[in-house]
């Protein structure tokens, strides 16, 4: 017991390594939160499940690495030697020995292996019903380069960049690529699913807590990957209720957006700022209509580009990369190789006046 | 090639841990290996066999006759370089030059089947990428090939060391190394066969 | 061109240019695998730096997207194929004939190939910087980002066809030193009597030559997808892009393998020596090693549980990882087990060796977490994945390369590494290494994928990211600490006797650097640690130093062009495929070049007369 306490204070290094590590351990704790794209910190009944798994693999991992770890540095600071000290005993192996370090540590992989494989059979199976009692809401989801689209069969409505759930009910993605292969992932809610262009994938969660929660791509997919971001908004029954009728209100309007039967009277045209106007134009005429649909409706066939449904009211824009302001938008409308190289939309040339046009007109599309 | 490995071994009358020729040792290894690489190829093909919308399926085109041809000729080829061996040990220049010819056409005899295989098949409307059974089927087929000339061209230069009288019975291994790949070659065509071929018959 | 007899003997004779391109000497091999691969590991760390630079904080902005991707699409094709692989090929090259007993390995000239075949293709993957055109579809290459649709420019076209020429490198040095180890072992030398590194040898071209040929295949596939627009992995034509998932990884996890049996193998060799006592478990070590390779080719879907395989398939490669930790678990505890009871002597080599312990349990403890199939689905593809691999691959493989460069050195060159700056290289490459790594754990499960190119602000990814860029500094100031002191050991460097660490293996019995022909008498081996038993039969610690013989009826290969031309001609084969083709003319007038010029090299080489330029002495 002397020796190894002497050669602690005759070399500092090893109590230095300690210290780093427990520096590093506890780094966890020093970040400087909020955390909101945290694996730690589920907020659904998935995540949930995944969370308490990784957790005993934690406990057990840190149990595992203080005794193994331990028993390597007793053994550096014990058995020190020097130079010119008689030979030691050569022993060679233990049979016994041997067989007591197999079995244990498949003893302590059977305690992980086991809750794997029930939680792998329980997160395994989209739920026939959700725990309020409706049949799970079904989302489809299609990964694009480098953005999000979401359909709801149910509500035969179309949005991007923003996927709107309830809280309490069980969500049914089922998932697939127009392009390259993508990884959905929303930390809180569940852990990735791949996407594919020749497969459907197939993931679900049941949200219990209202917010907007941020999620990614997680795999892969060529320039912009590390622009494809995209925010979970999980609000109560109602409030959801009313986000749908509110985008199925777009049905009065066209594809485009522009209004069923086109507004003639004078009262309500002079009720719209002229700018608007200019910006509805303009938003006809400058081919921004080629790609973009406002109305949430299902969309007419050949829309490439995100649905700009509710735009206006969108947090986030340019993949949850860009806070949803004027100036924002106004920039990513005016230049969007400089905010997102490589981005496929495709901008001629307009004045600013043109584009605080279409900002104004977006604006209004709540 | 038959003579390269012999003076790269730095130790050929030295002894050997185990009682193989360093060479043949190295023929093994590399057709194990060869094996995954056929593996690979193979099960490519089982996977893609049924993926043509466009162009001509596998029913559409194989004419099972004429590749059994090759195929028998080609097994008729591993007999007969055991014999073309069996002359070089025992230095009897007369059987292993009639031998070694004999798997040589053989050899040729089977890729200018594949060649006019080949040729048929392009002009029944399957090319190379018309659809992905045939991009698997002529990739198989190809390496395969490519092997089969490879190992005609190795048997052609131990014919040709043969002829000059470069083949005493001491270096008999020359011939037994190419003959072990030439084995090897015949033995994936005999996978290959029944999985590609055969297989397509069946409803 | 006769080669002067007594090189080796008289050091102030400098070997020649035209010597060493064609040397057929698996030292001077090994040397230049060392050099030029550790040139491509400063490459790679470069790229690492200024990927370190750009994330130090949210927005970065230093690179554009397109260049990051380039960058850690290169900085992980070259640490493991141009870094770590050829540094392990080092010291299988100039170590494996020497701890078997063998003058040379059994190819020589392929041997020498396989260097120039390594070298070349890792100069031409680089090369594609020139062009600005490096590969960005990451080293694992998914369909259908690499196709030519999604993928239209060259890089990813020097990324198919440089792996197609490294592939060959390997699969050459595969086959001669699975030949040199089962055949050219010194008279006595069993199986179980081979030192571990052999054995990690052995094992790890067994993985070679089994998984290669999986992804050679692979990426001829998605050649001809590229070049002759066939849809193997695109779907438009019917293919799947899964399957190129399946064959990557049926390489790609053996290859994680490649990569750390060798370290397994070095550290197994060294920690007895320091110890003064003979490796604990010697046949646990032999079993779990063929275990763990074993295994490696029946895991490879754990890289794919969030392609939603479906719970069977879940369950199935789940619990076969998990099973890998035990084979692992043995060879730790036995490696602790070698120290226990021993008398540690704390030099450079065996302060690696115990590092390469102490970071390596980390690596295997969160790849246990990894095997956890629905808990890796939060882990894949974020940060806490690239922490663990780098603490298996920095940790592990890194740690244990410079253990036995710092073990290996006095053999190789006849000088000492300084000690004392071996020690600052350590501490610092320790506190580096877990400054850079060990704050990636965090922020992978507070959610920051990897491979992208910038994070947004608010996430809480900022603290953990600049002490990873910190610690990526401080590393590669310690990288600086061991050029320093390999430039010190070159020019004063102590002279290195036979045996300056008290050696068990058959290296430490002739001197140092040996002389060409390694063993002037082929030695007979009794024992496991044949050279210990040697010192114990004549009561010494140390025996006294051999003395330089001048080789007199040792024949030697001569050297050769040959493997250096045949190496060209595959490259400019491969180069061919570069331009796109139709299946009329599949292959361009560069293709047939190549060919021809291969051809005619194999043939000039197979009948080059055995004693052309030979050694003789």
């Amino acid at each position: 017991m002397i020796r190894p306490l002497r050669n602690l204070t005759r070399r500092p290094y090893p109590l230095l390594l300690l210290g780093a590590f427990c520096v590093l351990a506890i780094s966890g704790c020093i970040g400087d939160g909020p955390y909101p794209q945290s694996t730690l910190d589920p907020k659904g009944d998935y995540a949930e499940m995944v969370d308490r798994l990784f957790r005993i693999t934690v406990y057990l991992a840190t149990g595992v690495f203080i005794l193994v770890e331990g028993a390597l540095l007793w053994a550096i600071f014990r058995f020190r030697g020097k130079p010119d000290d008689p030979e030691v005993a050569q022993v060679h192996g233990s049979t016994t020995v041997e067989i007591i370090w197999t079995v244990i540590p498949a003893l302590v992989l059977a305690l992980v292996a086991v809750p794997t494989v029930k939680t792998i059979l329980e997160t395994g199976k989209v739920p026939a019903t959700s725990p309020d009692g409706q049949a799970p809401l079904k989302v489809e989801v299609i990964g694009h380069q480098w953005w999000w689209e979401f359909r709801y069969p149910e509500y035969g409505i179309t949005t991007a960049g923003e996927m709107h759930v309830p809280m309490g009910r069980t969500v049914d993605l089922r998932m697939k690529t127009v392009d390259v292969v993508h990884s959905f992932w929303v930390p809180q809610f569940a852990g990735k699913r791949d996407v594919f262009p020749n497969r459907e994938t197939r993931l679900w969660f049941t949200a219990n807590a209202t917010g907007a929660f941020p999620g990614a791509c997680a795999e892969f997919c060529g320039l912009q990957h590390g622009r494809m971001d995209f925010y979970t908004v999980v609000a109560s029954p109602e409030d959801f209720t009313a986000w749908v009728a509110t985008r199925q209100a777009d049905s009065t309007l066209n594809p485009s957006g522009l209004p069923m039967t086109p507004v003639t009277d004078s009262a309500t045209l002079a009720m719209i700022p002229a700018q608007v106007a200019e910006g509805e134009k303009l938003f006809l005429t400058k081919g921004c209509i080629g790609c973009h649909s406002l109305s949430a409706m299902t969309p007419m066939k050949g829309m490439t580009g995100p649905n700009l449904s509710g735009i206006g009211a969108r947090r986030m824009i340019a993949s949850g990369w860009l806070e949803n302001t004027d100036e924002n938008l106004h920039r990513w409308i005016k230049t969007p190789q400089l905010v997102k190289q490589g981005v496929l939309m495709v901008v001629p040339e307009m004045t600013d006046a043109e584009v605080d046009a279409l900002v104004a007109y977006l604006r209004t599309k709540q | 090639m038959s003579s390269t490995l012999a003076h790269d071994d730095a130790h050929a009358a030295h002894h050997t841990s185990l009682p193989v020729d360093n060479r043949k040792l190295a023929i093994w290894t590399f057709i194990g290996s060869e094996c995954l690489f056929f593996a690979t190829l193979i099960s490519t093909y089982l996977i893609y066999k049924d993926t043509h919308a466009k162009g001509p399926g596998p029913k559409d085109i194989f004419e099972v006759p004429l590749v059994t041809a090759g195929t028998a000729v080609l097994l008729f080829s591993s007999f007969f370089v055991v014999m073309a061996l069996n002359g070089a040990q025992e230095g009897n220049r007369k059987k292993l030059l009639g031998w070694l010819g004999a798997t040589i056409m053989c050899g040729l005899f089977f890729l200018g089947m594949q060649v006019y295989e080949f040729n048929h098949f392009y002009h029944l409307g399957l090319g190379y990428t018309t659809n992905l059974f045939g991009t698997s089927f002529y990739t198989l087929t190809g390496f395969h090939g490519t092997h089969v000339a490879i190992g005609t061209l190795w048997l052609m230069t131990v014919f040709k060391d043969a002829l000059k009288g470069r083949m005493p019975p001491a270096k008999a291994l020359n011939l037994e190394l190419a003959a072990l790949y030439w084995h090897f070659v015949d033995v994936v065509w005999i996978i290959i066969f029944p999985v590609v071929y055969l297989m397509s018959l069946r409803s | 061109m006769t080669t002067t007899t007594l090189d080796q003997a008289h050091p102030a004779k400098r070997s020649t240019l035209v010597e060493w391109l064609t040397t057929v000497d698996h030292k001077k091999i090994g040397i230049l695998y060392g050099a030029s691969a550790f040139i491509f590991f400063l490459l790679g760390g470069i790229e690492a730096l200024i990927i370190r630079t750009q994330l130090m904080g949210p927005n970065g902005t230093l690179v554009s997207p397109e260049f990051y991707n380039q960058l850690f699409t290169m900085h992980g094709t070259t640490m493991i194929f141009l870094g770590v692989m050829p540094l392990s090929a080092m010291f299988f090259n100039f170590f494996i004939p020497l701890l078997i007993g063998a003058r040379d390995v059994a190819f020589p000239r392929l041997n020498a190939m396989s260097l120039w075949v390594f070298l070349l293709g890792g100069l031409f993957m680089n090369a594609s910087f020139l062009l600005n055109a490096a590969p960005n579809g990451g080293w694992f290459g998914y369909a259908p980002l690499s196709s030519r649709q999604y993928s239209p420019g060259l890089n990813m076209d020097f990324w198919v066809i440089g792996l197609q020429i490294l592939g060959i490198a390997s699969l050459a040095a595969g086959v001669n030193f699975f030949t040199t180890i089962l055949n050219m072992r010194a008279r006595g030398m069993t199986l179980m009597r081979m030192p571990m590194f052999v054995w990690s040898t052995l094992i790890t071209q067994v993985l070679v030559l089994l998984s290669f040929p999986i992804i050679t295949v692979a990426l001829i596939m998605l050649m001809v997808d590229r070049t002759f627009g066939a849809s193997f992995f695109s779907v438009g034509g019917g293919g799947d892009p899964l399957l190129w998932q399946h064959l990557f990884w049926l390489f790609g996890h053996p290859e994680v393998y490649i990569l750390i049996l060798p370290a397994f193998g070095i550290v197994s060799e060294i920690l007895p020596v320091f110890s003064r006592k003979p490796l604990f478990g010697y046949s646990a070590m032999v079993f779990s090693m063929a275990f763990i390779a074993f295994l490696g080719f029946g895991v490879w879907s754990h890289h794919m549980f969030a392609t939603g395989m479906g719970p069977l398939a879940d369950t199935f490669f789940s619990l076969a990882t998990m099973l890998i930790a035990v084979p692992t678990g043995v060879k730790i505890f036995n490696w602790i087990g070698t120290t226990w009871g021993g008398s540690l002597q704390l030099r450079t080599p065996m302060l690696f060796a115990l590092g390469f312990i102490a970071m390596f349990i980390i690596g295997g403890l969160s790849g246990v977490m990894h095997s956890v199939a629905p808990a890796d689905l939060q882990q894949t593809d974020t940060y806490f994945v690239v922490a663990h691999f780098h603490y298996v691959l920095f940790g592990g493989s890194i740690f244990a390369l410079t253990a036995g460069a710092y073990y290996w050195w006095p053999k190789m060159f006849g000088t000492m590494l300084s000690e004392s700056i071996g020690k600052v290289h350590f501490w610092l490459m320790l506190a580096g290494f877990n400054l850079t790594f060990f704050p990636m754990h965090f922020a992978g499960l507070l959610g920051m994928p990897r491979r992208i190119y910038a994070y947004p602000a608010g996430l809480g990814f900022e603290v953990y990211n600049m002490m990873a860029t910190a610690g990526a500094f401080l590393l590669a100031i310690s990288i600086l600490v061991f050029m320093y002191n390999m430039w010190v050991s070159a020019r004063r460097g102590e002279p290195a006797p036979a045996d300056p660490w008290g050696g068990a293996t058959l290296e430490w019995s002739i001197p140092s650097p040996p002389q060409e022909w390694n063993f002037t008498d082929e030695p007979i081996v009794t024992d496991r640690d044949d050279l210990w038993a040697q010192k114990r039969a004549a009561g010494v610690r140390t025996l006294p130093e051999p003395a330089l013989s001048d080789g007199k009826g040792i024949h030697l290969p001569g050297p050769s062009w040959w493997p250096l031309i045949v190496a060209i001609g595959i490259l400019i084969f491969f180069i061919g495929f570069m331009v796109p083709h139709t299946y009329a003319f599949p292959f361009g007038p560069i293709t047939i070049a190549g060919f021809l010029l291969t051809t005619v090299g194999i043939f000039k080489w197979a009948y080059e007369p055995p004693d052309a330029n030979a050694t003789h002495h």
